[in-house]
Parts: C-alpha cells; structure tokens; sequence
C-alpha cells in the first residue's frame, strides 16, 4: 500500500552561513537536531557560497545582492519554496536579493550577473520564524519530553531578528514575543525582560570594545534583576558577545557575571530530550553545567513526585 | 449650432506649458466652431463679461470653455452663459489645467492633448439639449449625527433657529468625549461644568427628538428629502419608564463589565448608568455581562425596579426620520496605546493613555479625583508624559500631528502640580505645538511657574523596575540619554478617525481620506461643506480639532443649514436617468441595478410594461443607462451620443 507523506512533514532549503561552519557550529547542529525532531527535511543548499554580507555589501550592493541570489536561486532548483538561514546576517542579505530582484529597476542587472534561471518564487526565514510559525506552538509542546520546569530563561533578540519591521516582516519590532512564546511552550519560565532588543554594541567588538563591556554589561545586568538564571539568543553575533566576551564585560563592569547564554535550538534541543554533549552545551564559553545539573535535580524531583501519584 | 470657444490661460498655469493661441486657432477648425479665442482669466469679471459680449455679438448657441476642473468653476460659467441667455447645459468645459498643464512640461504634448480635449468637448456640445430643473419643497428637518460638543452645539444653534432637529448618539448619553475630561485647557475650567448646562438643554428643547444608542442604517434621498432610517439599540429597558433612580444598579450582582466611560480603570455592573450627569440619565443592560443573558437566571434588576422598566426581551427597532440636512458629528477615537511595544502601554499598569489620566484627576472618575496609579492604589510622586503617541510618526501610520496632545499634557501637567504640590512631572517632547490663543502662555505657565520639566527628545523605553517604571530617552537639547523613574508614565495618546467612520461615510456617500477622517469640499472655503448636497461636516470626525474649534464647526454648520432653509424650494438637478418609452422592452433590468430605488415600472393604457424614472431620487450614476438592452434609458447630458461623439473624435 502506498503510504501519503505525512501533511506536517515540511521540506526547506537550508543555508547554513559561515559563521555556523565554524564558530557557531552548535546552533548549526542543534538547529539540525531540532529540525529532525519535528519532522522539517533540511535540504542542503548544493555547492552554496558566501551570503554577500557585510564585505561584500559594504563594496557594492549588487555584488551582495548576487551572491545571495546564487544560493536561492540553487535552492529553487531543489524545488523548495522556503529557504531558512540561522544566522541574522544571512537572512538580511538573502531578503534583501529578493528586494533588488523585485525592483524593476534593478533586476535586469541583477539577472545578468547571476547568469541563472530565478523567478523570485522562494521566500527567506530565519529558522526562529520556522519554528514560531511555519511549526507553531502546538507542535513544538507536542515534541517536548523534559521541559525547562523551574528553569528562568530571557530571550534576547538582538537588533536585526524582527527590525527593519517592513524588512523582516516577523513579529513586533519592538516588542517581540516569539523566542518568549518558544520558552513558554517548552516549559521555562519567561520573566518580562526590557532589553530583550537593547544594542548589545555587536559591530564595535573589536574595534572600541569598552562600547560592549558597557553595552553588553547593561544587558547581563538587566537579566540577573529580573532574575534569569540563562539567556536564550538565535543570532552568532548577540551569543558571541554575551557569551565569549562575558568575562571580559565582568572585567569592565567590576563585578562577576556567570550566565550562560544558549541559542533558541538548544534550549529546544534539551527540552525535546535530546543529548546535551550533542547540541554542542560544552561548547559554551561561560559553562552550563550547573544548568544542566538544575533540570536534572528538577525532573528527577518531578519524577518522584509523578511516581508517589502512580 | 454656433458654438464659441474660450482657452484660458490661467496667468501662466495654463500658458506656462500649453500654447494656448494655438489651441484657439486649432479649434476654429471643429465643425460649428463660429468663434475661438485665449484669455488670460477666463473666470475673472472681465473674462465672464467677455463670453456674454461674444454670446450676443456673434449668436452663439453653445460655449466650451478649456481652463480648469469642471470641480473648480463649471457652476461659475453655467452661470455666466446662464446670464447671457443660454440654457445653462449648453456649455461644456475642458479641463486642460488639472488634466494637462499641472501634470507635464512637454509643452507640445501638452498643446496637442489640449486640443485634443477642446475637440472631444466640442463634439460632445453638438448634442447638447436644453434640460431644466424641477423644483421640490424643502423638508425643514436636520439630522444631526453624534452628540459630542460638535453635535450638541450644532443642535442647539438649529433649535434656537426654530428648526426641528433629530439628533442620533451611538452611546447611552450625550456629552462624547468631553464629558469624560477634567478640565479643559487653556482656562482650567472645568469641562462637565460648561457642557453640562448645554447637554440639559438640548434635552429639555421641546424641537429636538433625542436617540440615544442609536445608529443611523441607512440614508435615502437627497438634499431638502432625506429618509433616514435609525436603529434604536436594544436597552433591555424601557426609557419610557426608567426613572434613572440607579437602584437596579447598586443591586447587580455583575460586577465585572467594562466600565468604558472610566476607559477600563473601573468596572461597572452589568445594568449601567454611564456617569451621574448622563443625558438622558437612563440604565441600560449589557448583555455580555448580564447573568439573566449569560446563564438564563437572575432577574435581581426586574424584581427591584419599581417602575418595572425592565424587558429582557426588548429588540433592536427601526424608526424612519425625514429631514431636510444632515449634520455628521461623530468625532473620533484614541489611538490605540497598546501599538508602541517598546512603551509597554497595556502590559504594564501604571503604563496610561491620556483620557484614562483625565478619568483619574477627574472628581467623577474611578478614584473619586484623587490621583492614584492604576495597579496599587498609591499616590505617585513622579509621573512622565510621553508626547506624541500614534502622532507624527509614518511608521504607525499616523504622520498627521493630532494637535491637541501638547495643551492636554500640559494641563494635566499642572492639574497634578496642584493636586500633588510635591510631585514632580516630567514631559518628553518633539515640539511644541500651541498655536490657539492664550495657548503658548498657558505651556509657559507650566513650565516656569509650575516647575514642570519639558525634555525634548524621543522614549525608546518604558520597563518596570521594582513597582517604579523606568523611562529611557534622549535629550536632544543635551545631546544625552536620560533615565527617569517614575511611578506613572502617561502616554499623549493622539486623535484617529472614529470606528465605523468609513461605513458610514457609505451610507451618506460622503468621501473621506486614507485615514477615515471625512473630506470637506474645499479644505480652506467649505470647510464643513461636503461633496454631497445636504450633508454637512462638524468637529473631529473631519480632522483632529479641540473644543473651541469643534464648537465653532458646530455653529457653523447650522448657520450653512439656516441658509439652505431660507428658501423653500429646490432645484433638483436635471441630469438624471429618462426613459423613451418607444424603445423601453419592459425587461426592467434598470430596476434591479438602481442602487437608489429610482426606477419603478409603469402599466400604460396599452397594458405594456415600461420603466419610470424618479427624477428626484435618481442620482445620476448611469447604471440603468449600461444595462438597458436596448439603451431607451439615457442619462441626461451623458447620452450614449454625446459620449459616442467624445470617443469618435478622439480615435478619428
């Protein structure tokens, strides 16, 4: 008998980015992890090359424009309609190839640099916006074997997840909510957090780093008051900054910071039951292990309790 | 036909980039063209002088004149060929400065579609006919849409003009938004003290038919013969009886229902008087929160009213008022606070809009005047307003500047001075707007004698830090970004068109702009004129406007309606739908498709059926003359042969 595909079963292309080959690859592979657990197939983008981000956009638009028109128009050639890209950076440069190929003005050049068949038929996401509403939230509760019960988690989204609003289209510029709904629906508790979008002074890492040490500094502040005992990120950059940086922010601040900071995936990751070690955990800079040691007392303590009922 | 052709030369609006003497000498070529010429103002005295001379000296039967929008002045040239002893539809007009001068620098072009125009009006006055208007008695009764100040004055000044007049309030009392103020700036007097007396009156004024939650369905007719129908909203008591004595609602058990006068810091009780100055001080039951409704038992409010007012199973009614105008009143709404996710308004408490502020300083209001925060009960000693909110800002929407949140900031700035001497304000601003008279003194006061702190710059954040809210922005005086610690932010939440505004803009057939507020006919010479006869504009419904202005439209509308009413007859328009009864096939499709109800059907002595056109209903839209089969139906002064002849000359 033939067996119909099953409808929730959801086929995208994947565009993985240079920031997750190397020193983002745990939200590389938890983001293929979670994928797998809910079912989403991952088609890998065949031969994909670089997003066109910030050298080359920062060099010539165009040249930005068409190296990310490259890799969706391979992705099109997959047959997928939805290309999902982790990484911020990458989806700014993908969305905006869409954008230059919808202006009349530009696509003609746009095309002949290209030098491929693209008919604009696809459409960009972050894999945050995958999860939050292609997924949803039923399916995501669905999934959960261990949730983050007790465990106090802040989302912080950055700059660019939900901004420019008429560019990303996704959740509410200000305010977003949807790593929030995410935390909730695998069971940690989200306390309000006021700098969920405050500029972590990502772009001045190197250069002027003491604008992080402040920057940075004010929003591991504003998660210990509001009482967090992790921070969940999906971009390389706010995780790179809020984590590696940490101890170096400590050092500016006067004063010791010790909170992990986890991608989206991770999290998901552990709540779906999946092995720590494989999510890439130890790959943390300011280590989690009293973290993981909490949701075992916890779900051990939950255990129990589900046992004396029994 | 000897037809006369004017081209205006508009100074040089038109000539700037038309070749207006070409166009004249151009037109000297259409058939039955007698006379052409260019003239700098055609409008002007000399210019309509100038049209009568040339009527008379050279006899002519028809005049096109090619200047600007029919809009602007065809009634200024009906008239003035009217004057000269032609029927005044046997002129045309080209409009070659909207159309053609304004829109392109391609002087050649230009000239060409110019005359093009020219041609294609002058084919058309070759089928001109003769057509006269019949005159109608005018019904001498105003409806009055919304009773706000706007409506309310506006009622008052036709009442005192000895006009009968209808007046429709959506809601359960008169009074509209400034019922609900404290004060009023720039005299702190108090607002429920100077409309109070104005709201007993309109009640007591034997010439004014009051409908309290009430909503206009639908409108027929036109000006001087309006047929309005109303929809008088299901109370579930009956006003008749009800005595407001309030006993009903100090007895039901309901006591979760949205108490919207208060804007939600209070509840009310399912069986509700709004406020006690409530006009007409009447209950009535929401039925959302009603347990007799919600659960099917109860009925405390029946059994205790004592003159047994209560009816569970009263129904919406439909009443039909006739009149003669129509006043639209219907003010407008706040914008909704909760869109500025980075202020935190609907998420956080102490987070307020600025009618929930002056609910709070007003003594009628949830905390009885005296100034408490909204999630505890204290008494804030520092308190930020934000201006600006769902103002001046495109990225919301909302680019328009609302005009009146700079003056309610400051006077509630300095109401909190003098309720809490030890508090302190704080108002962030972009600018300050204070235009109206004793406006900008009255800013200044709070400034220097009330100590409040203007702060000019933009919040990019509100979030509670303990029970307090921490209010993050810039000081672009300074150059700084500035933390403040309040214990209330109040958010200058600005003015939008009213809900249902655009609904019921269709049923008065009225337009109104991209963002639901009702166009006035002229924005600087009809200001509370509309496009459609008979219906007129008054207070914030056609733009945001505080109380003095509002008023003002409201007088003047009613004077724009004593004048329609001086006279006692008027002239319908004649363009409109006629039958030739020797084509008409009796299918009567024209029927189905009038959306005005314009066209009966006939029996003649024949027993043949025919289609008959209401003269004074028809509206002239031309759907009966599209859709009848064999084209007997023709609308006047657009027949299929003038626009044939428009179309033939311009592909010949």
């Amino acid at each position: 008998m033939l067996q119909e595909p099953k409808p929730s079963e959801m086929r995208v292309a994947y565009y993985q980015g240079c920031s997750l080959e190397q020193m983002a690859s745990e939200f590389d592979i938890s983001t293929r992890m979670v994928c797998e657990a809910l079912d989403i197939e991952l088609v890998e983008i065949p031969d994909w090359s670089c997003c066109g981000s910030t050298p080359a956009h920062s060099h010539d638009p165009l040249l930005s424009a068409a190296l990310a028109g490259r890799n969706l128009a391979i992705a099109a050639q997959q047959g997928c309609e939805v290309v999902m890209t982790p990484c911020p950076g990458c989806l700014k440069a993908l969305k905006g190839a869409l954008k230059v190929y919808k202006d009349p003005q530009k696509r003609a050049a746009f095309l002949e640099i290209l030098q491929m068949p693209f008919d604009g038929n696809i459409k960009a996401i972050s894999n945050l916006q995958l999860f939050f509403e292609n997924v949803g939230m039923d399916a995501v509760r669905r999934r959960v074997t261990k949730p983050l019960t007790h465990l106090s988690v802040v989302p912080y989204y950055g700059c660019l997840l939900s901004r420019p609003a008429e560019f990303m289209q996704f959740d509410d510029p200000e305010n977003p909510v949807s790593m929030d709904r995410i935390l909730e629906a695998i069971g940690a508790s989200v306390p309000d957090f006021p700098y969920k979008t405050e500029c972590c002074g990502a772009t001045y890492g190197v250069t002027r780093n003491e604008i992080v040490g402040r920057l940075t500094g004010r929003i591991l502040d504003m998660a210990q008051r509001v009482g967090a005992q992790a921070i969940a990120v999906s971009c390389p950059l706010c995780q790179q900054n809020l984590d590696l940086r940490q101890a170096q922010v400590s050092r500016h601040c006067h004063r010791e910071f010790h909170i992990p900071v986890l991608y989206i995936s991770q999290f998901m990751g552990l709540a779906f039951g999946l092995d720590p070690r494989a999510l890439g955990i130890n790959k943390l800079f300011v280590e989690a292990d009293s973290l993981l040691d909490f949701l075992t007392s916890e779900s051990e303590a939950a255990a129990a309790t589900d046992g004396k009922i029994a | 036909m000897r037809i006369g052709v004017f081209v205006c030369q508009c100074g040089t609006n038109i000539a700037g980039t038309v070749d207006t003497e070409a166009v004249a000498r151009k037109a000297l070529e259409y058939a039955d063209v007698v006379y052409a010429t260019s003239y700098v103002y055609t409008c002007s005295e000399p210019g309509q002088q100038e049209i009568q001379r040339r009527i008379k000296e050279m006899d002519l039967q028809g005049v096109v004149v090619a200047a600007c929008s029919p809009r602007m002045h065809e009634p200024t040239f009906r008239r003035a060929v009217e004057r000269a002893g032609l029927n005044r539809y046997m002129f045309e007009m080209a409009n070659i400065r909207e159309h053609v001068s304004w829109i392109s620098t391609d002087k050649e072009a230009n000239t060409r579609k110019a005359m093009e125009l020219v041609h294609m009006a002058v084919a058309k006055l070759r089928f001109n006919q003769p057509l006269f208007s019949s005159k109608v008695p005018i019904n001498k009764r105003v409806l009055i849409i919304g009773a706000g100040v706007a409506g309310i004055q506006a009622a008052l000044d036709c009442s005192d003009g000895g006009l009968d007049v209808v007046l429709v309030e959506k809601n359960p009392s008169i009074g509209g938004k400034m019922a609900q103020l404290d004060k009023t700036f720039p005299t702190i007097d108090c607002s429920s003290c100077i409309l109070g007396p104005k709201m007993v009156d309109t009640a007591q004024k034997e010439n004014i038919t009051l409908y309290a939650c009430s909503e206009v369905e639908s409108v027929a007719g036109y000006v001087g013969n309006f047929k309005v129908q109303i929809r008088k909203k299901a109370t579930y008591v009956d006003w008749n009886a009800c005595t407001g004595c309030g006993e009903c609602v100090q007895k039901c058990p309901s006591r979760k229902a949205p108490d919207t006068f208060n804007e939600n810091l209070s509840n009310a009780r399912a069986i509700n008087i709004p406020f006690p100055q409530a006009i007409p001080k009447k209950a009535t039951i929401n039925r959302d929160y009603c347990l007799h409704f919600t659960r099917g038992k109860c009925g405390v409010c029946k059994k205790i009213c004592p003159v047994r007012a209560i009816d569970y199973d009263m129904q919406d009614e439909i009443v039909t008022e006739e009149v003669g105008a129509i006043i639209v009143a219907t003010g407008y709404d706040l914008f909704d606070h909760s869109v500025y996710g980075e202020y935190g308004g609907g998420r956080y408490p102490d987070v307020i809009s600025g009618l929930q502020y002056e609910r709070i300083l007003s003594a009628s209001g949830p905390f009885g005047g005296h100034i408490k925060r909204p999630s505890d009960g204290s008494e804030p000693k520092d308190i930020v307003f934000i201006a600006c909110v769902g103002s001046r800002d495109a990225s919301v929407g909302r680019p328009y500047c609302s005009g009146i949140c700079c003056m309610y900031i400051a006077k509630q700035a300095i109401l909190t001075k003098d309720h809490l001497p030890d508090s302190n304000c704080y108002v962030f601003y972009m600018d300050i707007r204070s235009p109206g008279k004793n406006y900008d003194e009255f800013v200044r006061r709070a400034q220097e004698e009330y100590g409040v702190q203007y702060i000019r710059g933009r919040v990019g954040k509100v979030y509670p830090r303990g029970d307090r809210l921490v209010v993050q922005g810039a000081d672009t005086l300074l150059g700084i970004q500035v933390e403040v610690e309040a214990d209330l932010v109040v958010l200058a939440t600005g003015v939008e068109a009213s809900s249902g505004a655009a609904e019921l803009a269709e049923k008065l057939r009225i337009s109104y702009d991209q963002y639901g507020f009702y166009m006035e006919s002229h924005p600087k010479l009809r200001p509370v004129e509309t496009n459609t006869a008979g219906v007129y504009l008054a207070g914030a419904c056609q733009g945001p406007k505080d109380i003095p202005a509002s008023v003002a439209q409201g007088s003047a509308a009613a004077a724009k309606i004593q004048a329609l009413f001086a006279r006692d007859v008027i002239e319908t328009d004649p363009q409109v739908a006629l039958v030739n009864e020797r084509t008409c096939v009796g299918c009567l499709k024209c029927i189905m498709v009038c959306p005005f109800g314009a066209i009966q059907s006939k029996t003649l002595r024949d027993g043949s059926i025919k289609a008959e056109v209401l003269a004074s209903v028809c509206q002239g839209c031309g759907l009966c003359n599209a859709t009848c089969p064999p084209k007997a139906i023709q609308l006047q002064h657009a027949t299929d042969n003038q626009i044939l002849a428009e179309l033939n000359t311009l592909c010949a």
